[in-house]
C-alpha cells in the first residue's frame, strides 16, 4: 500500500521515462538517486557525449563499474546532453564505449534550480562526480584518473 | 622563527585562495586587454559613454556556448545602445582545444556576424581574476563612479535547449533592472556549461 502511494507520488511529480538502457527524467526523478541512506557506495558521475574531458574519463567509471561487481558500489551516469540527441548521440555513445552502468539523461534545463542541490560547491561545470554512502559524501567539480576513484571508492566501501 | 614563517606561509596561501575564487557581486570588475578578432586591443576605455557591459566567457567548441551565439547576438542589439554592449572573451587554451584557436574565433566571429567584440584571453589569465568556471559564464557590470563594479553573476536564463522555452531570462530581467535604477534580482544564478580548458584542467 505504501509502495503503491510512493510509486503515485513519484509519477505525480517527476516525468521520468525509460528509453530503452536509458532513463529520461527530470531532477525531481534523479534526486533520490543522490541522497540513499544504505550500504552501497554511490558514484555519481555527471558528464557529457560532447565534454571532452568527460569522455576521457568515462573509461574509469566503468572500470570502478567493473571492478566492484559484487561489491556495494554503484556507478551511476548522469548525462547532460540535449535531449533531442538521445538517439543520435548519447544511445550511439553507450554502444561504442560499451557502457554497462546505469545511464541516466537528466532532462532538466532550469539548470539553476537544481545544481545547488546536487552541491552548493558545484558551479556547474562538467564534468562532476558525487561519491556517497550512508556514512561518507563527497563532492568534486574536476577530472579523474582511474587510481585516484579507486582509492576514494576503497576508502569508503562498506562489507 | 619557524612559527613566523609557517605563519606568513598560511597568510600568503589564504590571500592566494581568495584572488583565485573571483569576484563577488558588489566587487569592482577586473580591468583587462585582449585582442579582438580584428587585431585590435578591447578594454574599458575603448566605451567612453558606456554604462556598464555585459562581458560573456564563451567560446567555439561548446555546445551550451553555441546553443546561446543568437540569443547573445540578440541582447547585444537589444541594450548596446541602452549602454550595456556585450563584450565576449575566450578563455580556452587552443593547445587543449584547438577549435578556439585565434584563427578560428575569427571565422566563427565571421559566420554567425558576431557584433560585440570576441576577445582572447591570451594566456588564460583574466578568466580566473573573474572567477569564470564555465562557458558560457556571464559577468553583468555597472558603472559606478568611475568603476565598474559586478552586479549579476551566471547564467543567460533558464533554458539552454531551448530558446523558446525560455521562462526566467535572468540576464535581461538583470539589464532591465539597471536602466530602471535598480539591483537585479536574482544577482546570481547557475548553469550548465563546459569547462573552462586550462593546462592545469
Amino acid at each position: 500500500m505504501k509502495l503503491t502511494a510512493l510509486v503515485l507520488l513519484f509519477h505525480l511529480f517527476a516525468s521520468t521515462l525509460w528509453s530503452q538502457n536509458v532513463l529520461v527524467t527530470d531532477f525531481k526523478g534523479l534526486e533520490p538517486m543522490l541522497n540513499r541512506q544504505n550500504d552501497t557506495t554511490y558514484v555519481v558521475n555527471f558528464w557529457a557525449t560532447w565534454c571532452i574531458p568527460c569522455v576521457k574519463e568515462i573509461p574509469y567509471f566503468q572500470q570502478i563499474h567493473d571492478e566492484f561487481t559484487g561489491k556495494k558500489v554503484k556507478v551511476i551516469l548522469v548525462s547532460l546532453d540535449f535531449l533531442k540527441h538521445l538517439d543520435s548521440r548519447l544511445k550511439p555513445f553507450i554502444e561504442k564505449y560499451n557502457l554497462t552502468p546505469d545511464v541516466i539523461l537528466l532532462n532538466d534545463p532550469d539548470a539553476n534550480s537544481w545544481i545547488n542541490k546536487v552541491s552548493p560547491e558545484w558551479s556547474g561545470a562538467l564534468p562532476a562526480t558525487i561519491i556517497y554512502n550512508r556514512s561518507f559524501r563527497a563532492f568534486y567539480e574536476k577530472s579523474f584518473t582511474f587510481g585516484e576513484l579507486q582509492t576514494i571508492v576503497n576508502q569508503n566501501l562498506k562489507e | 622563527m619557524k612559527n613566523i614563517i609557517s605563519a606568513i606561509l598560511l597568510i600568503l596561501v589564504s590571500v592566494f585562495q581568495l584572488s583565485a575564487q573571483g569576484v563577488k557581486v558588489g566587487d569592482k570588475a577586473p580591468e583587462f586587454n585582449l585582442k579582438n578578432v580584428d587585431g585590435k586591443s578591447v578594454s574599458f576605455a575603448d566605451f567612453p559613454d558606456s554604462k556598464g557591459f555585459i562581458v560573456i566567457f564563451t567560446c567555439n567548441h561548446c555546445p551550451f556556448s553555441i546553443a546561446y551565439e543568437d540569443r547573445i547576438i540578440a541582447i547585444d542589439k537589444k541594450y548596446k545602445d541602452k549602454g550595456y554592449p556585450v563584450i565576449a572573451i575566450n578563455p580556452n587554451d587552443p593547445a587543449i582545444v584547438p577549435s578556439d584557436g585565434y584563427k578560428e574565433m575569427q571565422q566563427r566571429h565571421a559566420e554567425k556576424g558576431f557584433t560585440f567584440p570576441y576577445l582572447f584571453d591570451e594566456g588564460q589569465k583574466i578568466f580566473p581574476k573573474y572567477g569564470a568556471t564555465r562557458t558560457p559564464h556571464v559577468f553583468l557590470l555597472n558603472k559606478t563612479g568611475k568603476d565598474f563594479k559586478v552586479v549579476y553573476i551566471g547564467a543567460i536564463d533558464d533554458n539552454s535547449q531551448d530558446a523558446d522555452a525560455v521562462k526566467e531570462k535572468y540576464l535581461e530581467n538583470a539589464v532591465e533592472a539597471l536602466l530602471v535604477g535598480k539591483a537585479p534580482m536574482p544577482d546570481f544564478t547557475k548553469a550548465i556549461g563546459c569547462t573552462i580548458k586550462t593546462a592545469t584542467k
